[in-house]
């Protein structure tokens, strides 16, 4: 039986506001889906709270993995679980190398002891090694990535290609892809577009939130889905991602009378600066 | 190995424990038990009456530690002398060295274990266990190449000159300092220091000598009441390098103790130094130290103070760039927890032209502990092309926590380069959130923050060893139950 992710009428606020108003998504193990929605629509609080990350309030709905409720859960055990979050904006977290970053996700995510034991057991050096470095290879990553600390001082690309590195490494089961392809030019968005590529298969399911239609060129989705307003107003497939390359999102937001919204960042910094005023 | 045990047995000892005797009697019997040169008399004698003028910090009025007269610094203040209020120095016994019983071997000594592992990998061992040497070794490289490395008693027996001109003369001194514009600073532990100090050691690296093992040195404290007066004398002499890692445990248990030292250094002309000193006391020690470098031309100094123990530490540390060219880096990693206190003050002094310094102080408290750090950077009138940089980051993890942090500069000549500053907040939560999203959990999170956030420090420990002790002690205490 194929892992599945099922959202059901999801509801997300922050600072009490409703970003999320009921969303409904199941994603299987091995299937590919977009999520597109223009800015101020709710694709990161979608994935942040996906991943228990606390600043998002979910207020109603389900969301389970392969029958498990995960809402309840500390965002390590939903990555146990084999959920897994590639960030628009990657934390740095200088002074911890990615080698030893990621050997101590990869041994906690692989563990058989139950969440939170203090005592994961490390895999084996020389094992982990190989591993990475076969990783590398593959998404032609380069090995001084493993010394450099996480995050820390990357350019953009370089900070997406290691969340795809991390991908690659967890094996996880569904990945949300937030964004990936924000902020970087048209080549760095084909180098990323591919190492996903070389990731898909039968034992991965992902959601690839973006904005533009441009990384799909490369991971093309059998489901692409529209959100809008923190719903999703239209499901459909790759013809649906064309008519928003063509279009834009106005004639999806004539048909359900939504204005159009501010975009999230640019409210937070109006937000902030009449704060200061 | 090559016990010291023999040169043990052949110092004559005073005769008591004699808990709370700091009286000027005390000072003579100790420097005539030990056959001190009559210039040692002196300057113990001096130091005494120093001593005896001067009121402890904390039961003074005239704040002689307080730097800056603001509101922010008085806070900072008044705390370290709230949380002095326990200490009371005639809780302890000043000549310690005379615990040691001839009867004991070094062998029940509760630190022979660690250096007799450790002599594999240096080039010289000096272990000191309440004020008495209880190991020696040098090796023989380290010998043929004319490096003298002996416990400071034996050195004024063996080396009188080099002590005599370098032993409180012009790096920690009982003399008032005058800084440049500041208040003058004269500390009563200096001069408690200068009239009973015992034990500690004199390295000395002649010219061009590279000294490529690192030195060991330990400090240890283990029976109850005892106060550790010792002194640290390093020099290295023109284009010479060597690298020397001290450590201070508490090789018993949770005993009482009282460390009041003082660290001297001196790189000559191009010298290469590296000294690292760890200070992983119970928390039942108070910790006085007043450290002072003095960076001859060209020279360089890398100076790593790692805290851990101590009840409560008031740290003096001073980088004197007197010579032109000279480059000293200063490295801090300090973690306090439970109720422990530790206070330090730094001053990179840009005497000479052309000299470059770098400071970088990391602070961890957890619980209700505290931490002060106030630098200051001074460049004097002839410090001009002085390139200076100061930063003190303290990560809070309980809101009970305080850490206070008072950068600071003082400018005399024109041409410089100087930038500080100074963070203190909790942990990241987005970094907390982003680990435990990779299957961390919570603990591991802040653990791997807490290491990486050391990480600058830790990676300027010379040994793997020391840097594992290290990393056992912030694990244990990040373990710790509040």
């Amino acid at each position: 039986m194929s892992d599945e992710l099922v959202i059901e009428d999801l509801h997300v606020s922050v600072e009490d506001k409703p970003i999320i108003k009921g969303l409904n998504l199941r994603i299987k193990q091995g299937e590919i889906h977009a999520l597109m929605g223009p800015n101020g629509s709710g694709k990161s609080t979608l994935s942040n709270a996906l991943m228990g990350h606390p600043h998002y309030e979910v207020d109603n709905g389900t969301v389970t993995f392969n029958g498990t409720p995960i809402l309840e859960l500390e965002s390590n055990e939903r990555a146990r679980l084999g959920l897994f979050l590639a960030f628009q904006y990657p934390t740095a977290i200088p002074g911890v190398t990615m080698a030893n970053f990621l050997r101590m996700a990869v041994s906690s995510v692989r563990s058989e002891s139950s969440n939170g034991s203090e005592t994961t057991e490390l895999i084996p050096m020389r094992e982990f090694r190989r591993e990475l470095r076969a990783k590398m290879k593959q998404l032609g990553v380069d090995e001084s990535f493993a010394r450099r600390y996480l995050n820390d001082g990357f350019s953009g690309g370089e900070k997406k290609r290691a969340e795809i590195l991390q991908l690659a490494m967890l094996e996880p089961k569904v990945a949300i892809l937030d964004e990936t392809d924000s902020g970087l030019d048209i080549d760095a968005v084909r180098i990323v577009g591919e190492s996903v590529n070389q990731l898909i298969g039968p034992n991965l399911g992902v959601l690839i939130i973006t904005h533009y239609p441009r990384l799909l060129n490369y991971i093309r989705p059998e489901y692409v889905h529209v959100l809008l307003d923190g719903r999703i107003v239209e499901s459909g497939g790759w013809e649906l991602a064309e008519l928003l390359e063509e279009k834009g999102y106005d004639p999806i937001r004539e048909k359900y009378g939504i204005a159009e919204t501010v975009p999230e960042t640019d409210g937070e910094a109006e937000e902030s600066s009449a704060f200061r005023g | 190995m090559q016990l010291s045990s023999e040169l043990i047995q052949t110092r004559p000892r005073a005769h008591n424990v004699r808990t709370g005797d700091f009286s000027r009697d005390f000072v003579e019997e100790i420097s005539r038990c030990q056959d001190e040169p009559k210039w040692m008399r002196e300057r113990r004698l001096e130091a005494h009456d120093a001593y005896q003028s001067l009121l402890m910090p904390h039961t003074a009025d005239d704040d002689e530690w307080r730097r800056k007269v603001d509101m922010r610094t008085q806070d900072y203040w008044r705390r370290t002398k709230r949380n002095m209020r326990g200490f009371n120095v005639d809780d302890y016994n000043p000549a310690a060295f005379s615990a040691l019983d001839a009867s004991e071997t070094p062998a029940s000594s509760g630190i022979t274990k660690t250096q007799a592992e450790s002599n594999e990998e240096s080039s010289g061992v000096i272990a000191i266990e309440d004020g008495s040497p209880v190991e020696s070794f040098v090796s023989k490289e380290t010998e043929r190449k004319g490096v003298y490395f002996a416990d400071l008693n034996t050195a004024l027996k063996e080396r009188p000159d080099l002590v005599r001109s370098y032993f409180m003369t012009k790096g920690v001194t009982t003399e008032t300092q005058l800084r440049s514009g500041n208040i003058p600073l004269r500390n009563k532990f200096d001069a408690l220091h200068g009239a009973f100090w015992q034990g500690g050691y004199l390295l000395h690296v002649p010219k061009g000598v590279v000294v490529e093992v690192p030195l060991r040195v330990f400090i240890a404290l283990s029976e109850s009441g005892h106060a550790d007066l010792s002194h640290t004398i390093i020099v290295a002499d023109a284009d010479s390098k060597v690298t020397i890692l001290e450590e201070q445990v508490s090789s018993n248990g949770g005993v009482a103790g009282f460390h009041c030292g003082a660290v001297e250094i001196f790189a000559g002309q191009n010298a290469d130094i590296t000294y690292v000193q760890v200070q992983r006391w119970n928390q039942q020690v108070w910790n006085f130290s007043t450290q002072r470098a003095i960076a001859g031309r060209d020279s360089r100094l890398c100076w790593v103070s790692g805290t851990l123990g101590s009840r409560l530490s008031k740290l003096n540390q001073t980088a004197a760039l007197e010579g032109a060219g000279s480059n000293v880096q200063m490295l801090g990693l300090t973690f306090t927890h439970s109720r422990q206190h530790v206070d330090v003050s730094t001053a990179q002094e840009h005497i000479a032209p052309h000299t470059s310094s770098d400071l970088l102080y990391r602070t961890v408290l957890r619980d209700r502990s505290q931490t002060a750090w106030s630098g200051n950077i001074y460049v004097y009138p002839d410090g001009q092309h002085t390139d200076a940089y100061q930063k003190n980051d303290n990560l809070v993890l309980s809101d009970r926590a305080h850490a206070d942090t008072l950068p600071g500069l003082e400018i005399q000549a024109h041409e410089v380069r100087c930038t500080h500053g100074a963070t203190a907040g909790p942990i990241d939560k987005e970094q907390v959130f982003y680990l435990m999203s990779r299957g961390l959990s919570r603990s591991q999170a802040e653990k791997m923050i807490v290491d990486g956030f050391f990480e600058p420090v830790m990676d300027r420990i010379p040994l793997d060893s020391v840097r594992g002790e290290l990393q056992d002690s912030i694990t244990q205490k990040l373990a710790a139950a509040k």
